[in-house]
């Protein structure tokens, strides 16, 4: 049985973030890959392209990617799934996965609203005991209103 | 400001179309080989400052043999090797992967070479499925991460669309 402090957070809505798809970021995160594609660098080659602009690659939607280190006064959401399984004595965590879908391209200069969602959390009979699988997925949603990318992370979670 | 990472492409590549992939066939791979130069640019960008990709003493604390290549560089890696083998009249519809072993990243000799290339990464991949969902040309294939010793650390999965030659 999932600790009722758990099954709580199931559903719930985290707050939302906005994040700018600045042009810069785009190149340095392509450097820091090694990617030289000019959809990332090139502003006339991308103008050109299909996209008619630069654009992000999949995956990049504005820094920074990861919260904790960079601004850790931020409450992030994902804190409060991990401190409430922490208080369960799951203490060990394990990343257990990240999975995208891309809807749309992201475009230098978008603005993007992150919106995370705990969408699951189950609990399975491991060799070691039992463990916590914890889903959040985050979407994101241009400043059209046009939903372009859905990015889930698992937690795996041990005692 | 090029990264000295090997792979990439430079613009103008080959289109591949849909109807010239086979289940069976090969994503053209994609080698890399990461210094710890690589990890400290991946921690700027992405905003990833775990001490445990680039701080030897503190990883070591962490049961590490030394700072580890971060999972997400790896994930950006494979999906690299996706945009660059579906061209761009292809688009990543999904994608996911999973990170089952550490890789360590090579030192640095100078200001932008590494002492020697002992830890190769190849992205590599496999189309398991080729198929039509309403209006898209797909594929579904099988992606991993092969280290030197032909170790498959990160694995997952993705679906791409191509273009018909029509």
């Amino acid at each position: 049985m999932l600790p009722e402090k758990l099954e709580k957070l199931i559903g719930q809505i985290g707050e939302t973030g906005m994040f700018e798809v600045e042009k810069g970021a785009i190149k340095r995160y392509a450097d820091a890959v090694g990617d030289r594609n000019p959809l990332y660098w090139d502003d006339e080659y991308a103008r050109n392209s299909r996209y008619g602009a630069m654009i992000a690659p999949p995956g990049f939607f504005g820094w920074p990617t990861q919260w904790k280190t960079t601004m850790p006064f931020f409450s992030e959401f994902r804190e409060k799934l991990i401190n409430a399984s922490m208080e369960e004595g799951f203490d060990k965590l394990l990343d257990g996965g990240s999975e995208y879908d891309f809807m749309q391209p992201i475009r230098a200069g978008d603005i993007l609203a992150s919106m995370p969602k705990i969408i699951a959390i189950i609990e399975r009979e491991g060799k070691s005991g039992v463990m916590l699988f914890s889903t959040l997925e985050t979407t994101f949603i241009n400043q059209h209103g046009v939903k372009v990318a859905k990015y889930r992370q698992t937690i795996i979670h041990r005692k | 400001m090029i990264s000295n990472i090997t792979g990439g492409k430079k613009g103008n590549m080959t289109q591949i179309y849909w109807e010239d992939i086979e289940e069976g066939n090969e994503i053209t791979p994609l080698e890399k080989k990461p210094n710890t130069q690589n990890l400290v640019k991946w921690a700027g960008a992405s905003g990833d400052f775990n001490p445990l990709h680039y701080e030897d003493t503190f990883a070591k604390t962490q049961r590490m043999e030394g700072p580890i290549v971060h999972g997400q560089l790896k994930r950006a890696w494979l999906t690299q090797m996706l945009i660059d083998w579906i061209g761009e009249d292809g688009d990543l519809l999904k994608f996911s992967c999973q990170f089952r072993a550490m890789d360590y990243p090579c030192v640095m000799k100078d200001l932008f070479e590494s002492t020697g290339d002992d830890h190769p990464l190849i992205c590599k991949g496999k189309v398991t499925k080729k198929y039509t969902d309403a209006d898209k040309n797909c594929l579904n294939c099988d992606i991993w991460i092969e280290n030197a010793k032909g170790e498959s650390g990160t694995i997952g999965k993705a679906t791409v669309a191509l273009p018909i030659k029509g």
